[in-house]
């Protein structure tokens, strides 16, 4: 490196730095990559809530869907509510995983808020929570028709989240599956 | 009067001393082992929802699950690594405050390496071109340079 480049390495420098720095305002790093991407949802038996059947992993396979990690407790789960409603009249399936919560809470919520969720789990333990790795509802696992885990999103699915992000991965599912 | 208020301050405060033994829940373990172990992966686990405590300081609903899962797994005879295993396969090696070596976390592991061996290299260089300079335009004479001007000078007396 010749003696006039080296006059610019602290410009470099900065640079670079700025430019790292820069990246790290718009990353969030409360958004933790789930641990089950691409791998199937965990083998469980649950009940339904409200119902005295059980619900297993197979029931939820056979078409893309989103699966819905909410509670009574969860503030957030009051605000999205709405918006998971009205992805449910435009046709998209998704189910319900009532997360640590009391079975007559949920069913008083659901009745009071309507129902957007094709079949609603009841975990009152959270061990399906646990073995998905939730840290917080609510969260948002996008499934593909075999089962498997393709995205998790955490926080508020709303309209700005489904057009920008769940909504091209499940569009790009869907048309994957009519192709095969 | 008086006495009713002190009645219900001694409820109040039944009441509250309940609430803080709540939040720190103690495990019985069916051997000290078992609880230094315990004691021991509480602090390396990190907690997933509060990411800089560790699941022995969060009182997070997580870490108290966690906390729980933990003591479960140890007395039914799991091995460390089993348990860590268990807890990366749910919550990623994020999960870890001393991640597996490997992928992105080599960088990590090897960084101080890394940086030491460059920074020895930057003092190497530094070092050899400020001798080399030093030795082209030295203002201080070597043992042969002090002789050759001896013989200079006494020449140059010789002569005049």
């Amino acid at each position: 490196m010749g003696p006039r480049l080296k006059l610019f390495l602290p410009l470099i420098l900065f640079t670079l730095l700025a430019m790292t720095l820069f990246r790290g305002l718009s990353l969030d790093p409360t958004e933790l990559p789930s641990a089950l991407i691409d791998r199937p949802l965990p083998a469980f038996t649950l009940p339904v809530l409200g119902d005295e059947s059980q619900v297993s992993q197979a029931d939820l396979q056979g078409q893309v869907s989103l699966l819905n990690v909410w509670a009574t407790w969860c503030v957030s789960c009051r605000v999205e509510h709405p918006y998971l409603k009205q992805l449910a009249d435009q046709g998209i399936p998704i189910f319900g995983l009532n997360y640590k919560d009391d079975d007559a809470q949920a069913l008083l919520w659901i009745k009071q808020l309507g129902n957007p969720y094709r079949i609603t789990i009841a975990d009152r333990e959270g061990t399906l929570g646990l073995d998905l790795g939730v840290y917080g509802a609510p969260e948002t696992y996008l499934l593909d028709a075999n089962g498997v885990v393709r995205y998790r999103h955490v926080g508020v699915v709303d309209e700005k989240v489904w057009r920008g992000t769940l909504e091209p991965l499940y569009r790009e599912l869907v048309e994957g599956a009519g192709a095969q | 009067m008086n006495l009713l208020r002190t009645l219900l301050g001694g409820v109040l405060l039944l009441l509250l001393s309940g609430q803080v033994l709540a939040l720190i829940e103690t495990y019985d373990f069916s051997n000290p082992e078992l609880e230094a172990r315990y004691q021991q992966l509480s602090e390396e686990l990190r907690c997933p929802k509060c990411q800089n405590q560790n699941i022995a300081d969060s009182n997070a609903p997580i870490a108290q699950d966690l906390r729980k899962l933990l003591h479960q797994q140890l007395e039914q005879g799991a091995s460390d690594d089993q348990i860590l295993d268990y807890m990366v396969a749910r919550y990623g090696e994020f999960v870890r405050y001393r991640p597996r070596f490997g992928g992105a976390a080599a960088l990590l592991w090897l960084a101080p390496v890394l940086l030491f061996m460059a920074a020895l290299g930057v003092l190497l260089v530094t070092l050899r071109s400020r001798a080399r300079r030093s030795g082209a335009g030295s203002a201080t004479l070597g043992a042969d340079e002090k002789a050759r001007l001896q013989s200079l000078l006494d020449r140059a007396e010789q002569d005049s």
